[in-house]
């Protein structure tokens, strides 16, 4: 694997990557179903080119973006990152992609704006899954802008060099390693600059499990289950439980981004 | 008529070969986990598959009484089987729980006592405890009338195992919930409003 030099680099030296297979077969992507395998055998109906993606609210360039001219624009790099879900699973991704900031600046940040919403696709003809109302669709997710400016936030277009697949969030989707899965929105349509805390899918279903921080933490337990430890993916019927690490083991870089915060109140 | 024949192909089958069938899926779901069909997270589909069976169980187990009322079905001497797989499918789903996915004697309590939806399904196990310890005929005679009420017990376990299953799930799922919905429709019709006289007179 390519090591690039860069935040995230530090941790990828004990990193071992899961396989590809076990990447995109294990997914939740609710719009193609609530079965662990039900992206992997439906996202292939999601149409990915054409795209493009709105960037508007606070910023100087409003625009559609289509994905080619993003493309052109940023700068693509491998990082290893880990992934921990919400669920207390996890694994660990090699992502391609660049830096949200990069994107954000391109658009042009207006001074004032505070927090940055992000919107997936919703094609009911392509997604059997969003015939139900598990979520509130389309899937909205949301970041602090400081937390979306960090250069560990990346917009993730590829996995062990290959173009992302659909069950991942083709053709582009968030990456915040630090936050349970749930926070990496997939396949975005639309990112918006505002200065209100935006509202996040998770959060409006149950506010009592869900923030909208949410953080790794080991210390501050799901109601339904506790959060100290977490299956690695791929690892067999008889694997024992890793102790999951504060702030999914990027405390370091990002630990500031929180100080003075009660974060089992700011879960 | 075609329940007159359904019994009598029925009558044919030996209570032996239902629970010969019935544990097959039991050694069936670990070879899948071990070598890699239950998908890349094993423990939790292992978890997951025995419940759902147990449920399954649960929900053929309270068909019986209204396919005799209703269709002339009589399957009543397959009860008691269906009684004691979903007691062993309950057991091993408790067991994959304990040992392969929590792996903590602290947690286990922990999660029992502070997490609704465990609390609930431990109940269910408990409760259904007694009822696998009287499915034999010597408890049937020794304990007489009180064999019957007792084993009504089973209509506060089947909803609290499919309660457990609708809490267990992230956001308002359609599978849980139609399982809920069966249990409530079998349940209603033992109620003594809908329960109309019965077409087989008692075996």
């Amino acid at each position: 694997l390519v090591g690039l030099a860069g935040p995230g680099q530090a941790q990828s030296g004990d990193l071992k990557p899961n396989t590809f297979e076990e990447i995109t077969s294990y997914n939740n992507f609710y719009e193609f179903g609530t079965d662990k395998g039900d992206p992997a055998r439906y996202a292939s109906r999601m149409t990915t080119s054409p795209w493009t993606v709105r960037i508007d609210g606070m910023v100087d360039r409003p625009a559609d973006y289509t994905f080619e001219d993003i493309m052109a624009r940023m700068t693509v790099e491998e990082r290893i990152y880990r992934l921990r879900c919400v669920e207390t699973w996890s694994m660990v991704v090699p992502w391609n992609g660049f830096e949200l900031a990069d994107l954000l600046k391109m658009a042009g940040v207006k001074s004032g704006a505070k927090y940055v919403a992000f919107e997936t696709l919703l094609r009911p003809e392509e997604m059997p899954g969003v015939r139900f109302p598990v979520l509130d669709w389309p899937y909205v997710e949301g970041l602090r802008l400081d937390e979306a400016m960090h250069p560990l936030t990346i917009m993730a277009t590829g996995i062990y060099g290959r173009d992302i697949p659909n069950q991942n969030g083709a053709p582009l989707r968030l990456v915040v390693p630090w936050k349970y899965g749930f926070k990496s929105i997939k396949s975005v349509v639309r990112i918006t600059l505002t200065d209100k805390q935006p509202p996040t899918s998770w959060n409006k279903s149950l506010p009592r499990e869900y923030g909208f921080y949410s953080n790794v933490n080991p210390e501050v337990d799901h109601p339904r289950w506790s959060q100290a430890t977490e299956k690695r993916i791929g690892a067999g019927l008889f694997a024992r439980n890793q102790p999951t690490l504060m702030m999914n083991g990027y405390a370091d870089e990002v630990a500031s981004l929180y100080a003075g915060m009660d974060l089992a109140k700011n879960y | 008529m075609l329940a007159d024949q359904v019994n009598t192909a029925v009558r044919r089958i030996p209570v032996w070969l239902v629970y010969c069938l019935g544990l097959l899926p039991a050694p069936w779901f670990l070879y899948l986990g071990l070598t890699g069909g239950l998908g890349v997270e094993p423990i939790k589909a292992l978890e997951h598959e025995l419940g759902l069976l147990a449920l399954q169980i649960m929900v053929a187990g309270l068909c019986i009484t209204p396919l005799r009322r209703y269709a002339g079905l009589n399957l009543l001497r397959f009860r008691r089987a269906l009684g004691v797989l979903c007691f062993t499918y309950v057991a091993l789903h408790l067991l994959v729980w304990l040992v392969l996915d929590v792996q903590s004697l602290a947690r286990i309590w922990a999660d029992i006592v502070k997490r609704p939806y465990i609390t609930i399904g431990m109940s269910a196990f408990v409760l259904m405890i007694p009822l696998a310890l009287t499915s034999n005929d010597l408890s049937v005679r020794k304990l007489g009338p009180l064999w019957r009420r007792l084993h009504k017990l089973t209509y506060v376990v089947v909803p609290l195992g499919a309660i457990h299953f609708v809490m267990l799930r992230k956001g308002f799922q359609l599978e849980p919930l139609v399982y809920l919905l069966a249990i409530a429709v079998l349940l209603a019709l033992r109620l003594p409003v809908l329960a109309r006289p019965r077409r087989v007179s008692r075996a």
